[in-house]
C-alpha cells in the first residue's frame, strides 16, 4: 500500500485533514503529505472507515489545500531505537535537532506501548537519594515511581527537576541514571537553560533530550512524550539503564489533546479537556516501573503547571489520581525567598513507606518524617490564630511549635542550588531542628530513637 | 445475513462492522488478530462493536466473526487465588504467553481445564434438581468449599453421578433429560444470578477498623460507597478491607488504578493470614486488575466480571465482599465509549444512562435466600474518585443515591495524618437500625447506646471547636475543655487506627466496645474528680492514661484493658487529694 498517492481531501480543520475513497488504511497509520510546494508534512490516522479517513497532521495544516498528496506509509508510529540515543537531541516527532546524523536503528519500536502486566511488576523499592532534604526526608522517592512535580507560572520547578537530575543517586552505589528529557511546548529560553545546565554539568553525554518548543507545531506534543519514553522503555528493558524522564510542561500535552478533541468535534469533558484524559495520561505515567527479570528501571518525574495554582484543575486532579504522589511547589515559600520552595504538607509519596528505614535509609526515618510534618503542620496552623489573638495567647507548647514551622522553613527547607545533602545529613539535622521542642512533645517519635539521636543524648 | 462481516470503521476503541447478523451484547472476534469485543449498538446493518484490546494497526476489510454468545464469565474451581484482567484472563498465564507487556490477539482460559479434582456427590441418583442447587463438593483450598451447583438455567432428575476426581469440564452428572453437568459453567456477566429471594440485611460486615464497625456499621448484603480525593486513603481503606473484613470470600477489582499498586497488593497478600482462619488471606480472594493503562473497553467489563464471580460464590452460601477500586474510573470507560459512539451526553460528559448503570451494578449486591435455600450475601463497597474531591459530581451523587452507606474520606484529616482519614461528621450509616439487634445479642446490651454517646460528643466537640477557633481554648469553661480532652481521646486512641500495624490493624468488635467504654470511663472519672476540686491538667495526665492509651498496640489488650481502666480511674480519683 505504501507508495500510492491520494489527492482526495476534502476538508481541513485545525490540525485535521479529512480525506475518503482510499484503499483501507489501518487504525493509527503513519501519513505523509506532500504540499505544492514539495515541502513534507507528517501526521497519523485517527479515524478510519470505507469511506472517511480522518488524519491529524504533527507539523499543523498551514499550506494544506486540497491538491496535497497523501500516502499512507502502512505502518503505525515507530521510533529507531539504539544506544546511540544517549549523548542526542531529537526534535518533537524524533528527528535529529543536533545536527548530528539520523539514529541508526537496532530496532524500531512502536510509540504507543504496551501496558505492563501488574502480575509482571516488581514493587519499587530502592531509594533514591536527591540530595534534596525536603524530597528525602518527607516525600521520598523510589526507583520506579513517577512523582510529578505540581508547580506554577513563575515558580523555580526547573532549577528542582534539574538539581535532581543531577544529584539523583543510589546511595553506596555509582549506578548512574541515564536523563530522558522531553519538552512539550516549553520556549527557547528555558529549553536552553536546561541543555546548558546539563552540558555544565556533563549530563548531557548521559541524557536524551526529545524538543518541542513553544512555536513549534503543537499537535506533534502529542507524540513527543511517547517517544521520549520508548526510548526510556528501551534503554531500560533492552539495556538494564536506570533511566529517569522528565517531562515539562504536561499542561502544554493536556492542552494540545484539548486542541484535537475540539477539532473532532468530541464530547468534552471537564473544562473543555477531552473525557478519555485520565486513560490517555495513564498511557504515559503507567510506563515507569521496574519488571520481573529486568535489571533497569524507569523513574519518571513530569512536571506540570495549575493553571491559577488551582490543584483541582482537571490536569493536577487527573495526574493526581495516576501518579503515585507530587511534590507540590508553593508560591508563598518562594515569595519569602525560599528554595527550593516545596510545600511538605500537600505533598506525598505513596511509596515512600517500602524505601525507607534500618535497611535503606536508617531506621529513624519514619519516625522523624512523622515527627517534622507534624510539628510543621500544627506549627503553619497556630499562625492563623497568632494573626487573631497575637502570640502572647499561645501556651509553651503552642510557641516552640510556632517558632519551629520558621527554623523548618529556614533551615530545612532551605539549602543551595547545588547543595547535596546526604539522607544521613538531613535526618541529623531535623534532630537538631527538633531539639528546639521540649521532648515530651514529641509524640511521634519512639523513645528508642530519643535515647540515640537526640543531640542531648548524643554529644 | 451471515455470522461473519467485515470492519467498516475504527475509532480507537470503537469498531463499526457490516454484513454480520448480531444482536445486542454479542461477543466478536475482530480483525485478522481475532480481538475479542461485544457489539454496543446497532444501525441497520452496521453493528458497533467495543474491543477489549488495542486496535492500532486494523483495518477496514478486516473480517469480524459473531460467536453468537455473550459476554461470560467461566465459574468452577480453581477461581480462588487466581488474578484476571477484566475479561478474566489469567495475568500470570499472559505473562508466560507473551512476557511482561500485553499485547493483543491472546486468548487464555479463566483456570486450568486439565487439573483434577476431588467431587463429593452431595445428592444421590433419582433426585429431582432445580437450577442452583449444590450437587456435590470440592475443597478449594484450605479454607473453602466449592460448591458445584446444577446451572440455574438446567433442571430435572438425575440419571446418573460420579464420585472422585475429575476436571472442569468432565461430566459429573447426567440428567434424566439427558443434560450434562461439568464443574465449570458459564454465566453472562451483564444478567444478574438467580435467587430464590432477598432478605433484609441483620448482620454487620465486621471490618476491624474501629470507626467503620462502631460508628458507621456497613450490613452483610449492603451496600457503601467511599468517595475521597487522592491522597486521601481510598486503596489502603479498600485494602484493609479486602484483608481484614469477616467475609468468607473476598473479589477485589482493581478498575483502572495504579500497576504499582496491584503489584503491591499482589506481593503482600500471599503473606497475609485471615485474621478469621488462621490461613493465608490467598485462598479466599479472587482478583481482577486492570490497570489504568490497560485497554479502556475492558475496565468497563471488569466490575460486571467482578460481581458474576461474587454472585457465584454467594449462591454457594457464602458471605462474600466486593471491593471496587475505583467505579470513578469505570464511569470515565463508560464515558469514554459513550463519546466515541457519539452519544447525547448527560452531565459532564458522562451518558445519560450512568446514574441508572451505578443503580443496577449496586443492586446486585444483597442478602439472598439462594436456589439451594441457603443463606448468601454479597457486599459491595465501591470507592469513587471524585474530581477536586467535589462529591456533587454525577459518578458520587449517582453512588450516593444508592448506597446505604457512606465513608466520606477527607483530605484534610489525611494531612493531618489521622487514619483512617474518614470524616465522622459527614459520614453516615443507615443499617444501625437493623443491627442494633445483632449488636445487644452479640457484643453487648448498651452497645447502641454507648455509640450514640460517643458519636454526641464528636458533634459536641466540632460546635465547640468554632468557638475555640476564635478565642483559645482557656477561654472555654472547664467542663468545656473537659469535653474537648474527652473528644480527643476519642479521635486519636479509637478513631485513628494504623493499617499497617501488626496489632493495630485489625480490632476485634469486643475490644472496640471495651474501649469505648473505656474513654466514657474516663469522662466520668474526670468528670467526679473534677468536681471535687481536681485540676483539668492532673486529670489529663495521670500515667495510666497514656499507659491504656499505648496499649492498643500490644498483643492481649483484649484482657489487660479492664485492669488499665481500674488504675486509670484510681489515679484520677487520687488527684483529688494532691490538691
Amino acid at each position: 500500500m505504501t507508495g500510492k498517492e491520494y489527492r482526495t481531501i476534502t476538508d481541513v480543520k485545525g490540525p485535521l485533514v479529512f480525506l475518503n475513497k482510499t484503499e483501507p488504511v489501518a487504525f493509527g497509520e503513519i501519513v505523509s503529505l506532500r504540499l505544492a510546494d514539495g515541502s513534507i508534512k507528517n501526521g497519523q490516522v485517527l479515524d478510519t472507515s470505507d469511506d472517511l479517513v480522518i488524519v491529524q497532521v504533527f507539523e499543523g495544516t498551514a499550506k494544506i489545500d486540497r491538491t496535497a498528496g497523501v500516502t499512507f506509509m502502512g505502518d503505525v508510529f515507530k521510533l529507531p531505537v539504539s544506544t546511540d540515543l544517549v549523548g542526542r537531541i531529537l526534535d518533537g516527532a524524533g528527528r535529529p535537532r543536533d545536527g548530528g546524523p539520523d539514529i541508526v536503528a537496532e530496532e524500531n519500536a512502536d510509540i504507543i506501548g504496551a501496558a505492563i502486566n501488574p502480575f509482571s511488576r516488581q514493587s519499587p523499592h530502592d531509594f533514591i537519594q536527591t540530595g534534596i532534604s525536603a524530597i528525602d526526608c518527607c516525600t521520598t522517592l523510589v526507583r520506579g515511581q513517577k512523582l510529578p512535580i505540581f508547580s506554577a507560572s513563575g515558580l523555580p520547578h526547573n532549577d528542582i527537576a534539574l538539581q535532581i537530575a543531577r544529584q539523583a543517586k543510589l546511595p553506596g552505589s555509582d549506578e548512574q541514571f541515564i536523563v530522558v528529557f522531553c519538552a512539550m511546548g516549553i520556549t527557547a529560553e528555558e529549553y536552553n537553560f536546561f541543555r546548558s545546565d546539563l552540558e555544565r554539568t556533563g549530563a548531557l553525554e548521559n541524557a536524551v533530550l526529545f524538543v518541542n518548543l513553544a512555536d513549534d507545531p503543537a499537535v506533534e506534543r502529542i507524540i513527543t512524550p511517547r517517544l521520549a519514553l520508548t526510548a526510556a522503555e528501551y534503554l531500560a528493558f533492552e539495556h538494564d539503564y536506570h533511566v529517569l524522564v522528565i517531562y515539562t510542561d504536561m499542561t502544554n500535552y493536556c492542552d494540545a489533546l484539548r486542541q484535537i478533541g475540539a477539532a473532532r468535534e468530541e464530547v468534552p469533558g471537564r473544562r473543555g479537556y477531552p473525557g478519555y484524559m485520565y486513560t490517555d495520561l495513564a498511557m504515559l505515567y503507567e510506563r515507569a516501573g521496574i519488571v520481573k527479570g529486568k535489571k533497569g528501571s524507569i523513574t519518571q518525574f513530569p512536571i506540570l503547571t495549575m493553571p491559577g495554582d488551582d490543584i483541582t484543575h482537571p490536569i493536577p486532579d487527573l495526574s493526581g489520581y495516576i501518579t503515585e504522589g507530587q511534590i507540590v511547589i508553593s508560591r508563598e515559600l518562594h515569595q519569602q525567598g525560599i528554595y527550593p520552595p516545596i510545600n511538605v504538607l500537600p505533598s506525598l509519596s505513596r511509596l515512600m513507606g517500602s524505601c525507607i528505614g534500618a535497611k535503606t535509609t536508617r531506621e529513624d526515618h519514619k519516625s522523624v518524617s512523622d515527627q517534622m510534618y507534624a510539628a510543621y503542620a500544627q506549627g503553619r496552623e497556630l499562625r492563623g490564630l497568632v494573626a487573631i489573638v497575637g502570640e502572647d495567647a499561645l501556651n509553651e507548647r503552642d510557641k516552640q511549635l510556632l517558632d519551629f514551622s520558621g527554623v523548618f522553613e529556614d533551615r530545612f527547607l532551605r539549602q543551595s542550588r547545588d547543595e547535596d545533602r546526604s539522607i544521613e545529613n538531613t535526618l541529623n539535622l531535623c534532630w537538631e531542628l527538633m531539639a528546639s521542642i521540649d521532648t515530651k512533645y514529641l509524640v511521634r517519635l519512639d523513645q528508642d530513637w530519643i535515647d540515640k539521636y537526640h543531640p542531648e543524648n548524643r554529644s | 445475513m451471515s455470522n461473519e462481516g467485515v470492519i467498516y470503521r475504527i475509532s480507537g476503541p470503537v469498531v463499526t462492522a457490516t454484513g454480520m447478523s448480531a444482536g445486542m451484547y454479542d461477543v466478536v472476534r475482530v480483525g485478522n488478530e481475532g480481538l475479542m469485543g461485544e457489539v454496543i449498538e446497532l444501525h441497520g446493518d452496521k453493528a458497533v462493536i467495543q474491543v477489549y484490546e488495542d486496535t492500532s494497526g486494523m483495518r477496514p476489510g478486516e473480517p469480524v466473526i459473531n460467536t453468537g454468545e455473550t459476554l461470560s464469565v467461566s465459574l468452577g474451581p480453581g477461581l480462588l487465588t487466581q488474578i484476571y484482567d477484566g475479561i478474566q484472563r489469567p495475568l500470570p498465564t499472559l505473562e508466560e504467553v507473551m512476557g511482561v507487556f500485553i499485547t493483543r490477539g491472546v486468548d487464555a482460559d479463566a483456570f486450568d481445564l486439565e487439573k483434577k479434582w476431588t467431587f463429593e456427590p452431595v445428592v444421590e441418583k433419582g433426585t429431582a434438581v432445580e437450577g442452583g442447587q449444590v450437587i456435590g463438593h470440592v475443597q478449594e483450598t484450605e479454607t473453602i468449599v466449592h460448591k458445584i451447583m446444577v446451572p440455574p438455567t438446567m433442571s430435572g432428575v438425575i440419571k446418573s453421578i460420579k464420585s472422585g476426581d475429575f476436571n472442569v469440564t468432565e461430566t459429573v452428572c447426567v440428567l434424566e433429560d439427558g443434560g450434562e453437568i461439568q464443574m465449570m459453567q458459564k454465566w453472562p456477566v451483564r444478567t444478574p444470578r438467580p435467587y430464590r429471594q432477598k432478605y433484609a440485611p441483620d448482620t454487620p460486615l465486621v471490618t476491624g477498623m474501629r470507626i467503620l464497625d462502631f460508628l458507621f456499621p456497613l450490613a452483610k448484603g449492603g451496600a457503601a460507597g467511599i468517595p475521597g480525593p487522592f491522597g486521601s486513603g481510598k486503596t489502603v481503606t479498600q485494602q484493609s478491607l479486602a484483608k481484614y473484613s469477616d467475609a468468607q470470600i473476598v473479589v477485589y477489582i482493581g478498575c483502572g488504578e495504579r500497576g504499582n499498586e496491584m503489584t503491591e497488593v499482589l506481593d503482600e497478600f500471599p503473606h497475609l493470614i485471615d485474621p478469621n482462619t488462621g490461613k493465608p488471606l490467598m485462598n479466599r480472594t479472587v482478583m481482577i486488575a486492570n490497570t489504568s493503562n490497560m485497554p479502556v473497553a475492558a475496565r468497563e467489563a471488569s466490575v460486571y466480571t467482578g460481581i458474576t464471580i461474587a454472585e457465584y460464590f454467594r449462591d454457594m452460601g457464602y458471605d462474600v465482599a466486593l471491593m471496587a477500586d475505583s467505579t470513578s474510573r469505570w464511569a470515565e470507560a463508560m464515558r469514554e465509549i459513550s463519546s466515541r459512539l457519539e452519544e447525547m451526553p448527560g452531565e459532564e460528559g458522562y451518558p445519560a444512562y450512568l446514574s441508572s448503570r451505578i443503580a443496577e451494578f449496586y443492586e446486585r449486591a444483597g442478602r439472598v435466600e439462594t436456589k439451594n435455600g441457603d443463606d448468601g450475601s454479597v457486599t459491595v463497597i465501591g470507592a469513587v474518585s471524585p474530581p477536586g474531591g467535589d462529591i456533587s459530581e454525577p459518578v458520587s451523587q449517582g453512588t450516593l443515591r444508592i448506597v446505604k452507606v457512606f465513608w466520606g474520606l477527607d483530605a484534610g484529616l489525611a494531612r493531618q495524618r489521622h487514619f483512617p482519614a474518614i470524616n465522622w461528621l459527614n459520614s453516615y450509616s443507615l443499617y444501625p437500625q437493623s443491627l442494633n439487634q445483632w449488636f445487644r445479642d452479640n457484643i453487648a446490651q448498651d452497645f447502641p447506646e454507648v455509640r450514640t454517646q460517643i458519636s454526641g460528643l464528636l458533634q459536641v466537640e466540632s460546635e465547640l471547636q468554632e468557638i475555640v477557633q476564635l478565642v483559645g481554648s482557656d477561654a472555654l469553661p472547664v467542663d468545656q475543655q473537659l469535653t474537648l480532652e474527652v473528644a480527643r481521646m476519642i479521635r486519636e486512641y479509637f478513631l485513628q487506627q494504623n493499617g499497617f500495624h501488626e496489632v493495630d490493624a485489625f480490632c476485634d468488635i469486643n475490644l472496640q466496645y471495651s474501649m469505648s467504654k473505656a474513654i466514657l470511663s474516663f469522662q466520668d472519672a474526670a468528670k467526679n474528680a473534677m468536681a471535687a476540686g481536681a485540676q483539668l491538667n492532673d486529670v489529663v495526665n495521670v500515667p495510666a492514661r497514656t499507659a491504656l492509651m499505648r496499649g492498643r498496640f500490644e498483643k492481649g489488650y483484649v484482657d489487660t484493658i479492664e485492669s488499665m481502666v481500674k488504675d486509670m480511674v484510681d489515679e484520677i480519683a487520687a488527684t483529688v487529694e494532691e490538691n
